[in-house]
């Protein structure tokens, strides 16, 4: 055969496929699909409420979206090694908590030590102390990074199936929260901390939160790790096949450890940015936020055996949740149903994935397979 | 025997992509005899006990069970039928008792009023299940739980499930590949009790002397297809060898004679207890050496002993001549070595991955700064070496779960090769690679030893060993039977060797290796 076409003919689709490669890496057409489902949902609303399209709401959407996704962030890197950190929510409240410590007013219902008062628009309040509002946003990170970091060492040390171990210490975090605050939340939190949560940027007109700002930053930075950074190829090649990776020399366990102290580093930021915004730290806050934050995950097309997922398909698949929350209560449904309706979208998004990804396990001839169905439904 | 044999496999053939592995066999047993089925690596044994049990299914032939033709759909409707295959790993569940796991399925239940609510009537199944385990000999309480008991108990469970089905025919894959000389003695007592009682026994094994003890016929597979049967009374282990091994070696292997220098890789001693034994050996630059041996002689295990995949107990490792201590493959790898393991898609590949992501896996600290990968420089680097082993891909962005099989092992190659080892070990290289690839992936080997890379090549293809080896390491249960130089190796010997019948390889059989 004309050996010396067919070659160049090789090098074109070499050529044409590398200029692509670089979108491939951010996004691949699971994302697109789950792209396609959130404008559909916004669409919709905004044709059918008056209410959805407004600047209060999409700004409300943006607040409660942003640390679930930011945790997700975390939990994204978990799962694409194989592994599930079911300690997120625990580890946002206890980051929550460790940072509202040491700016709160009053501790255990009783003022705290260094209260102190201070004069806001015209009223006197009781607060925690001013100089201890850059190490309170310090102490909630760090405070995610040591759970992450306990979870990585119980999974990477001592051989713990991931579930068991972040299973154990969600409860104990969790436990850690009631028991430092007696089950009495930390109020009367300083000012200048909770400006971080309730403040705007004003840009081309438009006030956008700072959480949201913040949870763009950690997109952006964590999708550039991940796609770009050695760690972030290591975290695929484990997740991917991890016998293989480590014949391959890679150091398995340290690239687990690294995932779950990120995953905990993650919720802290978000257990922060929450506690910042909601103005009190309650040993109850972020309870279940684990699921919301695991359903991100998975509705953003992270596989759940691992080696695939990326950081732009969790922040769309946070976004669909809140879109979904806000949109029934617009749409006048009891939220009551919520947890259903997000259950459903759950098992949906898990139901697609397989059947693309089934779809595309045979042998390729058709880009979604869809001769194949074809031939399936004809017979 | 002039009766009608109770099992008739009629010109069954089955294909895998790449590979005929059973080609228009005819086999069948008779009542109460023991047939054993013999066949180097990839002869088609296990597919075609496979096929009777269930597991595979047949592309054409018949099967005739008591003269009716049967279609065993899986394991299950295989067993309904009377065909009970004991595998190597047995398939007992060991939290439950003996009893539970020989009345698996079909647990006695009790009857009259309480027959709807399908209650397993204990006392009935453990003295049920205490009367098979009599007629197996096997003094096991059935109320003990199967994790408890040793591996030739364990086995004696199996048999006495086989029998609880009423099996007419009993396949046993390699069952003395676990148990001592005791145990083995005590289970072919067994198996000549369940001859007297009229069944039909199918034993598969690698053991000659063993196969010369039990078996009354013996049926040897080369290829995929049928080439011998003897009666047993009248064969001996020579016949049996040239049988297994009879074939010409074809011309698709080149070897060129490469310089041979230094040694670059030395190993003492190496040893892994139950796994690996003492085993010795140097490699020089520039040499291919084989390794020969059965499936379980402990080649690939040696292999993770000195790449660092598993710890080893006792044992020292030279690279150009001075001691290295390896830990981890990671230290392998500094040092060097690179490893093509056996199983690609499990081992070698991240399969859903790219071209470009599995090259690069092992090199990352080369094509990053600052933690930061250099991706142009990675694509050039791996387009190289694409281009080099002629791998066969639309863009380095493919998938490697579309690539053909022997493509998807240049790749692993490339991987290797762009590490620049000093040592490169490769299991099974060219294993499920149609024979184009094989060619290719071999002239490279060649091409890789110029360099004076030093190439471990495990194979269990006798021709390839033959062809490719500067000298062949041959293994047997763990130990290094023997290391021949290209010139005086046979298949014959190698076989012989590997099957432990080292009395075999005097003169005599060696001559007569040459004349054939």
């Amino acid at each position: 055969m004309n050996e010396q076409t067919a070659d160049e003919l090789t090098r074109r689709q070499a050529f044409g496929r590398a200029s692509r490669a670089w979108w491939r890496g951010i996004a691949s057409g699971q994302e697109l699909g789950v792209f396609i489902v959130l404008v559909a949902m916004i669409l919709y609303l905004t044709w059918k409420t008056d209410t959805f399209a407004t600047a209060q709401n999409l700004r409300n959407i943006w607040l409660s979206f942003s640390w679930i996704a930011i945790a997700a962030f975390g939990q994204t890197l978990v799962i694409i090694t194989g592994g599930i950190d079911l300690s997120a929510g625990s580890t946002m409240a206890l980051s929550g908590l460790a940072a509202a410590y040491l700016i709160s007013g009053n501790i255990e219902g009783q003022p705290s030590p260094w209260m102190i008062e201070k004069t806001i628009s015209g009223r006197l309040q009781q607060m925690g102390p001013d100089e201890y509002v850059p190490l309170a946003l310090i102490a909630g990170p760090l405070m995610g990074l040591l759970v992450g970091t306990v979870n990585g060492l119980l999974v990477s040390r001592a051989n713990l199936p991931a579930f068991i171990a972040t299973l154990g210490t969600m409860s104990i975090a969790r436990g850690i929260c009631y028991g430092w605050s007696s089950g009495w939340p930390f109020q009367k939190l300083n000012n200048e901390f909770l400006k971080i949560g309730q403040n705007n940027v004003t840009a081309l007109g438009v006030d956008i939160p700072i959480p949201f700002i913040v949870m763009i930053v950690l997109a952006v930075v964590m999708t550039i790790f991940l796609t770009r950074t050695v760690w972030g190829y290591r975290i695929y090649a484990v997740g991917g096949n991890e016998q293989a990776a480590q014949l391959s020399g890679i150091n398995t366990r340290r690239v687990k450890l690294m995932a779950f102290m990120l995953s905990g580093l993650m919720a802290g930021i978000g257990g922060t940015l929450m506690t910042a915004r909601l103005g009190v730290a309650a040993p109850t806050a972020a309870s279940g936020y684990e699921l919301d934050v695991i359903a991100a995950v998975f509705i953003g097309g992270t596989s759940v055996t691992g080696g695939k997922g990326t950081i732009v398909g969790t922040l769309i698949g946070a976004a669909i949740m809140q879109v979904l929350r806000s949109g029934l209560n617009l749409l006048g449904y009891d939220p009551y149903w919520q947890p259903a309706a997000i259950g459903l979208t759950i098992i949906l998004a898990i139901t697609f994935d397989r059947m693309r990804v089934r779809l595309q396990n045979r042998p390729a001839s058709s880009l979604f397979g869809l001769d194949h169905l074809r031939t399936r439904l004809g017979r | 025997m002039n009766q009608e044999p109770i099992l008739r496999v009629e010109g069954v053939s089955k294909s895998f992509p790449g590979v005929q592995a059973l080609k228009n066999v005819d086999f069948e047993v008779y009542r109460g005899e023991v047939v054993a089925l013999l066949g180097e690596n990839g002869a088609g044994k296990s597919t075609l006990m496979k096929i009777l049990a269930g597991a595979y299914q047949k592309d054409s032939g018949h099967i005739y069970l008591n003269g009716q033709e049967i279609r065993p759909r899986n394991p299950a409707h295989s067993q309904e039928l009377g065909i009970s295959t004991i595998y190597q790993e047995f398939t007992l569940t060991l939290n439950q008792t003996a009893a539970a796991n020989i009345f698996m399925g079909r647990e006695p239940r009790y009857g009259g009023l309480l027959k709807p609510f399908k209650l397993v009537n204990r006392r009935k199944m453990e003295r049920d299940a205490a009367e098979l385990l009599q007629r197996v000999r096997a003094r096991i309480d059935p109320a003990a739980l199967v994790g408890e008991l040793s591996v030739a108990e364990r086995q004696q469970v199996e048999i006495a499930k086989a029998l609880a089905i009423e099996a007419q025919v009993i396949i046993m894959d390699e069952p003395t590949s676990a148990l001592g000389a005791d145990e083995t003695k005590s289970l072919f007592d067994i198996i000549r009790d369940l001859r007297e009682r009229g069944l039909a026994i199918i034993f598969i094994t690698h053991r000659l002397e063993e196969v010369l003890e039990i078996s009354d016929r013996i049926i040897v597979l080369r290829d995929g297809e049928r080439v011998g049967t003897l009666k047993t009374a009248e064969a001996d282990a020579e016949q049996i060898i040239r049988l297994m091994v009879g074939r010409n070696i074809d011309d698709l292997f080149l070897k060129e004679t490469v310089p041979i220098t230094e040694p670059v890789l030395a190993v003492q001693g190496l040893t892994r207890r139950g796994v690996v034994e003492d085993v010795t050996f140097d490699l020089k630059r520039g040499e291919i050496l084989g390794f020969a041996g059965l499936i379980g002689a402990g080649r690939t295990e040696t292999m993770r002993l000195i790449f660092g995949a598993d710890r080893k107990d006792h044992g020292y490792i030279w690279l150009d001549g001075h001691e290295i201590e390896i830990h981890s493959p990671e230290d392998a790898m500094l040092y060097g070595i690179g490893l093509v393991p056996e199983d690609r898609a499990n081992q070698g590949l991240i399969l859903e991955n790219t071209v470009l992501f599995n090259m690069i896996m092992p090199m990352l600290k080369r094509f990053s700064r600052y933690g930061w990968v250099r991706r142009a420089l990675a694509r050039r680097a791996a387009g190289e070496y694409v281009n080099r082993l002629r791998v066969r891909t639309p863009g380095m962005e493919q998938t490697v779960k579309n690539l053909s099989g022997g493509n998807q092992q240049k790749v692993v190659l490339a991987k290797w090769l762009m590490v620049n080892p000093k040592v490169l070990i490769l299991d099974e290289p060219t294993r499920g690679i149609d024979v184009g690839a094989k060619a290719e992936i071999h002239q490279l080997m060649v091409e890789l030893a110029k360099q004076g890379i030093g190439i471990i090549m495990i194979s269990s293809e006798m021709p390839e060993i033959l062809a490719m080896s500067d000298r062949i390491v041959v293994m047997h249960e763990g130990r290094i039977a023997a290391i021949l130089n290209r010139e005086e190796a046979t298949q014959e010997r190698i076989m012989a060797y590997a099957s432990g019948q080292t009395h075999l390889t005097n003169t005599k059989l060696v001559t007569e290796g040459h004349a054939a």
